[in-house]
C-alpha cells in the first residue's frame, strides 16, 4: 500500500491538532483556583451571634445545589401570585422572599459570595441587569 | 411496501390515542411548577388587600402646578424610572419613560372637550396613569404573559418575561407603558435601594405599588398628593370610602367607551377649583 502525499497529511494532521489542543497547553500551569465563596459578613456574623449558628433560608447542601430553583420558584411567588412571605422547610423561620433585600442583606458580599462560583463556572446569570447590587468596597488586593 | 385501509387506520388510532395521552401528562397544574410547597408561602399580615383596588382623582385638590410635580416625582424616586433629558435639558421625549403623568384634557378625555368649556379645563393637566383595566387589552395581546391581571385587580407587570415586542404599547389607548430604548440605570440620578431598576428593551408602568401594599402602605402618589387628590381603595367594597365616592359623586373615566373597564375615576368640577 502507497500512501500519497504522506508528508503532507502528516504535517496536517499536526498542525490540527496542535491548533486543536491549544486550550489544554495554554492553560498547563495556570491551575484554576477552587472557589472558596465567603460568608462571613457582618450581617451573617450578627445572625450567628445571636441564633448560635449560622443559617440560610433552607440547609446549606440544598442552596448549594437548588438556589437557582428557588429564586425562581421565589420569584414567580412574589411577582406573578403576589405572595411575599416564605416559611422554611429547614428552621421553619420566616422570610421574606426578595432577592435585593432579602438575600443580599445578609450576603452583602456579591463578589465573593456570588461571582466566586458564578466566574468559575462561567455562568452568567441577568439577575444584576435589574436588581441593584449591594455597594461593596473594591477590595486592595488580587 | 404497501398499507392496506384497515392497517393505515389501526396506526393512525393508536398513534393519535399515544399523542393524546403525551399531552395529558403535560398538562400539570401550576402550583406544581412553581416547586414550592403551599405550606412555605406566608402572605404578609399587614399586607393590605381587596377585591378591586381602584383610585379615584379630584381634580379639585389639585390647585399648583407644584401638587402634580410632587406627585410624579415621588412615584418615580420610589420605582427608579429614568429620566432622559437632552443636552439643553429639556425632556427627551423618545426615550422618555413615565409612570404618572400630566395631559391636557383633550388628550385624557377625547372628544369630550366642547369649544364653549371652561378656559381653566381645557388648560390645567390632569394626572393620568395605568387605569388597571378590568378587561386589559394589553394582556390580552402580550405573547408571554409578562403582563397579567392579579386576582386584586392590579394589571401587574413581569419584566423577567418581557420580551420587549412592545404589542402591549400598541394595544394601550392609553399610553401608560413606555418602552426601555437605553439602558436605565445612568439616567436615575438618586436611586431607591429597595426596588429594581429595568433593563434595556423591556416594557415597563405603573403597578399600582404592589411592593408597598404587601407592607401595608397604600401607593406612594396617594400619599404625596394633597389631601383628599387621590383616593385609594377597594370598589368592591360598598363601605370603602372611594366606592361612596364613585356612587354618590359623577365621575368621568378615560376612554371608558373602548370596553376596557379602567379602574381610576376621575371628579372633574364641583370645587371652587375646576
Amino acid at each position: 500500500m502507497k500512501l500519497y502525499d504522506g508528508g503532507k497529511i502528516f504535517i496536517g494532521i499536526l498542525v490540527f491538532v496542535a491548533f486543536a489542543a491549544f486550550p489544554f497547553y495554554y492553560n498547563i500551569g495556570k491551575m484554576n483556583a477552587r472557589p472558596e465563596p465567603k460568608v462571613d459578613t457582618p450581617a451573617i456574623q450578627e445572625w450567628e451571634k445571636q441564633y448560635g449558628k449560622k443559617e440560610c433560608v433552607e440547609s446549606k447542601e440544598f442552596m448549594r445545589a437548588e438556589h437557582m430553583q428557588l429564586l425562581n420558584d421565589w420569584r414567580d411567588m412574589v411577582v406573578r401570585e403576589d405572595n411575599r412571605g416564605y416559611i422554611s422547610n429547614s428552621n421553619h423561620k420566616r422570610f421574606d422572599m426578595s432577592l435585593q433585600n432579602g438575600c443580599m442583606n445578609c450576603h452583602s458580599n456579591k463578589k465573593k459570595f456570588c461571582d466566586e462560583c458564578h466566574n468559575y463556572m462561567s455562568v452568567k446569570p441577568y439577575c444584576w441587569d435589574c436588581h441593584i447590587q449591594p455597594k461593596e468596597k473594591e477590595e486592595n488586593k488580587s | 411496501m404497501s398499507m392496506d385501509r384497515r392497517h393505515f387506520l389501526k396506526i393512525a388510532g393508536i398513534s393519535s390515542i399515544l399523542g393524546f395521552g403525551a399531552s395529558i401528562a403535560q398538562a400539570t397544574p401550576l402550583t406544581l411548577l412553581t416547586g414550592l410547597d403551599p405550606s412555605q408561602v406566608d402572605k404578609n399580615k399587614e399586607a393590605l388587600s381587596a377585591k378591586r383596588w381602584a383610585m379615584v382623582v379630584d381634580m379639585s385638590k389639585f390647585k399648583t402646578e407644584d401638587d402634580f410635580k410632587k406627585v410624579i416625582n415621588a412615584c418615580h424616586q420610589t420605582h427608579n424610572v429614568p429620566d432622559f433629558r437632552n443636552a439643553d435639558g429639556s425632556v427627551n421625549k423618545k426615550d422618555e419613560i413615565k409612570w404618572i403623568w400630566e395631559a391636557p384634557y383633550e388628550k385624557a378625555f377625547p372628544g369630550q372637550d366642547n369649544k364653549y368649556m371652561s378656559e381653566h379645563i381645557k388648560d390645567m393637566p390632569f394626572l393620568v396613569l395605568c387605569n388597571h383595566c378590568d378587561n386589559p387589552p394589553c394582556v390580552r395581546v402580550c405573547p408571554t404573559k409578562a403582563t397579567f391581571k392579579l386576582p386584586n385587580g392590579i394589571t401587574m407587570q413581569d419584566e423577567h418575561r418581557c420580551i420587549g415586542c412592545r404589542f402591549c404599547m400598541a394595544a394601550c389607548p392609553y399610553g401608560s407603558r413606555s418602552f426601555n430604548w437605553r439602558d436605565p440605570r445612568p439616567a436615575i440620578r438618586n436611586e431607591n435601594k429597595e426596588y429594581p431598576t429595568r433593563t434595556r428593551g423591556v416594557v415597563e408602568k405603573c403597578t399600582f405599588c404592589t411592593e408597598r401594599l404587601a407592607k401595608g402602605k397604600r401607593p406612594v402618589c396617594v400619599e404625596a398628593a394633597p389631601k383628599g387628590g387621590l383616593l385609594f381603595g377597594d370598589l368592591e367594597d360598598p363601605n370603602s370610602e372611594i366606592r361612596k365616592i364613585v356612587t354618590n359623586r359623577y365621575t368621568i373615566r378615560r376612554k371608558s367607551d373602548l370596553g376596557t373597564g379602567p379602574a381610576i375615576y376621575y371628579i372633574v368640577g364641583g370645587g371652587d377649583h375646576a
